[in-house]
């Protein structure tokens, strides 16, 4: 809680006081409670799928073997994303907040958040009828000048519907997102700091590396994390874009991609039969888990990596 | 039942008709007989009728609907796509009256026993009421229609055989010029009713050469695959030596093949698979209730085409309410009667029933009633 007693006797509470309080904390059971039910709700129908018959599960055998390359899949379309969204979020954020003169960072900021506002199947029908058809001869060449790295082994597919163009539509997604927090963070850095390094003779990179980024890494670290949120459930874009089967693979360029978790779900929903239907929603649970663990995982590495920067 | 006189309904039959074909000629394809045959349906019913299912009735729904509700401006029918699976399921909860799927019911999840339990106990009612043909549909520049046998089509679906030039293609298309280019066969990731039909297809008359069982999942691991029938027509349609399967209604402005049916070769038509219905003897579940077929992927009918998906609706016999009933019966009448069959037709771009089926079919909506 933030409250924040003063020293000086009894604090005073009013009415407005205790709504306030009263509100804001029920709004954070609200929440809580929300979750739960999603939990359980996950649970209690998505139970019988985890051992239903075998030709259920088809083409796979059994549901580790079906949602494997769903969880391979998701965790693998959201790292292309990330690895693309990072560097571009950054050094846009930098641009807004400390290169561009104020009369163009103020339209190229708004250009960036009404990205953010542009639904999913927009992107999916852009990825799958444009983009995936301008990749092609991108694909192409990776594979004749890089196909030695296995994420490029080909053989190239011949439509562009690929993991990289996924990954690509999906970065574009997540970017505004990242953009918009780290662009806020790096604002705040205190005006005092950079100017200390300047008086010390550092140059404008200089200054960013040494007062900008350690102040703000939390912050870029958050809307990293927010996006990737998008990325592990975005659900239409990638069931648009995405040429899916069940193989897990890194081969970013063939016709034979894994479909993530939500896009997979998205596409059998409608012709499930019952025990298909609790399958589904026995994988949209095994997301639900990956989901936390992927968070888990990302802010154990930065709580590690905070500490050695303090050292 | 409310059986209006014949010539009642053919007025408001041929109005919809007409509606319907605005713009275009006069469909010559009625098979003759029609008007005074079959009632047209049913008018001056009122109520509200909520079904739902196939999505790949959706549009034919759409004339259906419209066609009823002008010969019937007080009822108001709802046809939800949510999916065969998902429309059997809340036909078999009570939820729908009425309940369009792709596959007809069988006891293997146990479907067919929830549909009796739901229907008093009784076998429910499935006639056949959207018939499309499904299209083996090509992208390669320069070439624009292919003959093919089912078991050249299972290779090539199985990645048996890679190349357009291979001589298993060659062999049977002496005019075409063919390409070396690589063959990329394109899938539908979705479960889908299409992809069964197609897959039945291939197992039975590939002459052994299509070794998975019919499926609605993709049975095959790997290989391209798009969402719906417009996502593997835009995903055939942006790649160069792509081959897929489709609604034939969404298959413009692509390749199509003519299949090997006996011993000539077969383009898709309604009126092909039509026919390759009619042919077909009825499914080992059927009663007298449940006209459903399974389809004869073998037949050496001249002129029939075999790749076609029957859509079911599916209802019960009897129903407690009789307002209900009646308008269960009426609607299912307005679909299986020429009217409805030509109104889908020329929206949808289905095959209009047989007449020797539509009039099985009529009979058995006809008699729906309440219990």
């Amino acid at each position: 809680m933030l409250s924040s007693t003063e020293a000086t006797g009894k604090p005073v509470v009013r009415l407005g006081d205790r709504l306030f309080s009263g509100t804001a904390r029920l709004a954070a059971m609200l929440i809580m409670v929300a979750l739960a039910g999603v939990a359980v709700f996950l649970v209690v129908e998505g139970l019988p799928g985890l051992s239903a018959p075998a030709d259920i599960y088809r083409p796979a055998d059994d549901f580790w073997s079906y949602v494997g390359p769903l969880v391979w899949g998701t965790v693998l379309a959201a790292v292309v994303a990330l690895v693309i969204a990072i560097p571009f979020s950054v050094g846009l954020a930098l641009f807004i907040s400390h290169y561009a003169p104020p009369r163009i960072a103020g339209p190229i900021a708004y250009v960036i958040d009404l990205l953010a506002a542009i639904p999913s199947v927009v992107y999916g029908l852009w990825g799958g009828l444009a983009l995936a058809h301008w990749m092609t001869p991108s694909i192409n060449w990776l594979y004749d000048n890089l196909g030695f790295i296995p994420f490029f082994a080909g053989p190239p597919s011949v439509t562009g519907r690929t993991m990289l163009t996924a990954g690509i539509v999906l970065s574009i997604m997540v970017i505004p997102i990242t953009t918009a927090i780290s662009r806020e963070v790096f604002a705040q850095t205190p005006r005092l700091h950079e100017e200390a390094a300047m008086a010390l003779g550092a140059t404008r990179w200089e200054t960013i590396r040494l007062a900008v980024f350690p102040y703000a890494k939390s912050g870029v670290v958050s809307g990293v994390m927010l996006g990737l949120g998008r990325a592990l459930g975005e659900t239409m874009a990638v069931a648009m874009v995405l040429s899916a089967t069940p193989v897990v693979t890194l081969n970013l360029i063939s016709n034979s991609n894994p479909a993530t978790i939500a896009s997979n779900i998205a596409a059998n929903y409608k012709e499930a039969t019952p025990d298909r239907q609790s399958l589904l929603i026995a994988t949209g649970l095994v997301l639900f888990i990956v989901t936390f663990v992927v968070n888990f995982i990302a802010r154990l590495i930065v709580a590690r990596s905070e500490r050695n920067v303090t050292r | 039942m409310i059986r209006t006189s014949i010539r009642r309904a053919v007025v408001p039959g041929i109005a919809v008709l007409a509606l319907v074909l605005t713009g275009c000629g006069a469909s010559n394809e009625t098979d003759g007989g029609t008007v005074g045959g079959d009632t047209g349906g049913a008018t001056g019913l009122s109520g509200e009728l909520a079904g739902g299912g196939s999505s790949a009735q959706d549009s034919a729904q759409q004339a259906w609907r419209a066609g009823f509700q002008s010969d019937n401006p007080d009822a108001t029918i709802t046809y939800d796509p949510v999916g065969s699976g998902g429309g059997r399921e809340s036909f078999n909860s009570g939820a729908y009256a009425f309940a369009g799927s792709d596959s007809y019911l069988t006891d293997d999840d146990g479907e067919l026993s929830a549909a009796k339990k739901q229907c008093g106990d009784e076998d429910p009612v499935e006639v056949p009421a959207y018939v499309s043909p499904i299209a083996v549909v090509f992208n390669l520049p320069g070439v624009d229609t292919l003959d093919l046998d089912a078991e050249t089509l299972a290779k090539i679906f199985d990645g048996k055989i890679t190349k357009w030039n291979d001589p298993a293609i060659a062999g049977q298309n002496n005019d075409a010029d063919l390409p070396d280019t690589a063959i990329s066969p394109v899938h539908r990731s979705d479960d889908s009713g299409t992809t069964q039909n197609f897959t039945d297809y291939l197992n039975k008359a590939g002459g052994g050469a299509w070794s998975y069982d019919p499926d609605g999942v993709w049975p095959i691991k790997g290989g391209e695959a798009a969402e719906g029938t417009s996502g593997l027509v835009a995903a055939v349609k942006g790649g160069e030596g792509t081959i897929g399967y489709a609604d034939e209604s969404q298959a413009q402005g692509l390749g199509i093949a003519s299949v090997k049916v006996g011993d000539e070769y077969v383009a898709p038509s309604a009126e092909g698979a039509a026919k390759a219905l009619a042919v077909s003897k009825p499914a080992p579940t059927a009663t007298a209730t449940m006209l459903t077929y399974d389809i004869d992927r073998t037949t050496t009918e001249s002129g029939a085409y075999p790749v076609l998906l029957a859509s079911y609706l599916i209802a019960c016999q009897h129903y407690d309410d009789a307002n209900e009933a009646d308008l269960v019966s009426g609607f299912l009448s307005y679909i299986v009667s020429d009217a409805g069959q030509q109104a889908a037709a020329q929206q949808a771009g289905s095959a209009p029933l047989d007449a020797s089926i539509a009039a099985k079919a009529q009979e058995i909506v006809g008699a729906i009633s309440a219990s």
